[in-house]
């Protein structure tokens, strides 16, 4: 099993789920469309040829002043075929909300708090979506890129 | 009949067994943990928004500051993340040396680990023991780059600058006497009755269970998760040494225990063949654009002072991408992902911490237990709340 294969799946059951594949540095990263995003995951964690049962990492970035302004990026990984793949899914910079993939992998929990607390996107479906590193009454989101950088 | 049979019982963040800033809302039935909210970032200083105003050598610094107590891992793992990025081969010397200085961080890291988390549910000698021989590590890290905490020593390409004279003797007498030492700590805690009480069986988590809440590290392997990033996706030469990857049964803290003390037996055998097969050559890789010319040339060539003054004021620029790098520090998979956008600075500059993954699971381990195994558990985990909150 290899990365190619991987996608050839992907698009086998999911197909109208890749908006686009890029390949850098050898890492594989996959653009997903945003609704199609939990069946995607839980395709990827229960299906046992794909067996990607680690969800790595999982962040924001701003690309301000682009639209999309909002991606949401997933890291996963396979211990039974040690491969590792990116998600990415772009969300517009008014109201992004997406998915929670906690059903799919509980690592999840802390690491939207944190994606929702530095640049407020909401994970819908997340069982207890609230700031994590930031005071519960801070006023803005720290790493949006509009936000300014200040002692 | 009302539910006021619960209490609340706020634990830190100001508290000793916490190991930094952590608070722990406990929801208590008598002295059952019902329920355990951690509550993080008194710590939070904004690393990651800092880190997309400087350029990717300044950053160096930043990273020593996430787990200040492994801070040659963290250096390691920002360095190749860039070198990635760059597509930059480091020579040979260099990679063994980031192995060796990794491996000496990861003993030094699991002594204070040791010592903190014995201290914390009473034991209080292994912690004058753990900190002489962790001591010595310091000792060894200041000659090498002047620092005990904070190296910055790992330069993107290579290292700073190559080993002091002496350091490959007094790490040689480090490996020879470091064995006998475990053997010391062990005689205080595996067979110690009451240490067994205290860990055996508490704090469990199964291995699926593990993985699904990202546990990575000892954590893991101590709930039986045959996983290590040295041997699944090998870096920086570590396919060259042998070593073993201990793992426990349980996933209890006591199998938690298990693990750190095995790894701290093999990271001394790793040392050791380091030091047997160390190579020659340079400590940085040969590529203008990104690294400074040598401190003698730029003292004596104009051309040298001015490829010198460039890089150091505006740095280099990445091409544009993303790369995702990762390393097993003793905390767990530490990794790096930067978006470059083809200038000199990161777009983004994510770290993965493993502290703050591995800590997420905790009121998991907690539930239905009492609040001394919560004490326990805190410190089974190894966390370092400047990762968990950067």
């Amino acid at each position: 099993m290899d990365l190619t294969a991987v996608v050839d799946r992907i698009k086998k059951e999911i197909p109208q789920s890749i908006l686009g594949v890029s390949a850098f540095r050898e890492e594989t990263t996959l653009e997903i469309r945003a609704e199609d995003l939990l069946s995607l995951c839980r395709f990827l964690h229960d299906d046992p040829e794909m067996a990607f049962d680690f969800l790595i990492d999982l962040c924001g970035v701003d690309n301000l002043p682009r639209e999309p302004r909002f991606q949401v990026v997933y890291h996963l990984c396979s211990t039974k075929t040690r491969l590792r793949l990116r998600l990415k899914v772009s969300l517009p910079g008014k109201n992004p909300k997406i998915a929670s993939v906690f059903p799919v992998w509980k690592a999840a929990d802390w690491l939207e708090r944190e994606a929702f607390d530095m640049y407020g996107i909401t994970f819908t479906g997340h069982p207890d979506l609230r700031r994590i590193l930031l005071t519960p009454d801070w006023q803005g989101h720290p790493l949006r890129k509009d936000y300014p950088l200040r002692g | 009949m009302g539910d006021n049979s619960t209490m609340i019982l706020n634990m830190g963040p100001q508290h000793p067994s916490t190991h930094g800033v952590l608070r722990v809302i406990l929801e208590l039935d008598g002295e059952v943990v019902v329920k355990a909210t951690p509550d993080i970032g008194f710590l939070h200083r904004g690393l990651e928004k800092l880190a997309e105003s400087k350029t990717y050598h300044q950053c160096i610094p930043l990273t020593d500051r996430l787990d200040y107590v492994a801070g040659m891992s963290n250096n390691l793992a920002y360095v190749l993340a860039v070198e990635k990025l760059l597509g930059l081969e480091v020579p040979p010397r260099a990679q063994a040396l980031r192995v060796l200085l990794s491996e000496l961080q990861r003993i030094s890291s699991h002594l204070l680990w040791l010592g903190t988390h014995a201290h914390d549910i009473g034991a209080m000698t292994p912690l004058f023991y753990a900190m002489r021989e962790r001591d010595e590590i310091l000792f060894l890290f200041e000659r090498v780059c002047g620092s005990r905490l904070t190296p910055s020593y790992l330069r993107v390409g290579g290292l700073a600058q190559d080993l002091p004279e002496g350091f490959e003797e007094k790490c040689r007498e480090f490996t020879q006497t470091f064995n006998a030492h475990v053997d010391e700590y062990e005689t205080l805690l595996t067979r110690n009755q009451i240490w067994m009480n205290r860990t055996q069986g508490v704090g469990v988590i199964s291995t699926e269970e593990a993985i699904n809440w990202g546990l990575t590290g000892p954590n893991l392997r101590a709930s039986n998760g045959n996983w290590d990033l040295r041997k699944a996706f090998p870096y920086s030469g570590y396919e060259k040494y042998e070593f073993v990857v201990p793992t426990g049964k349980n996933g209890d803290v006591y199998d938690r225990y298990m693990v750190r003390m095995m790894e701290m037996r093999q990271s001394n055998e790793i040392v050791r063949q380091v030091l047997d097969k160390m190579p020659g050559g340079p400590v940085i890789a040969q590529d203008p654009k990104v690294i400074y010319p040598p401190k003698d040339r730029v003292q004596e060539s104009i051309e040298s002072l001015i490829h010198h003054f460039h890089l150091a004021s505006a740095g280099f620029p990445a091409p544009a991408g993303e790369v995702y790098a990762s390393i097993e520090s003793p905390k767990g998979e530490l990794g790096f992902y930067l978006v470059s956008d083809g200038t000199n600075r990161p777009w983004r500059f994510r770290v993965r911490p493993p502290s703050f993954v591995n800590l997420s699971a905790l009121a998991v381990m907690v539930q239905g237990r009492l609040i001394s195994d919560v004490v326990a558990v805190i410190g089974s985990i190894d966390i370092v709340l400047a990762e968990i909150d950067r």
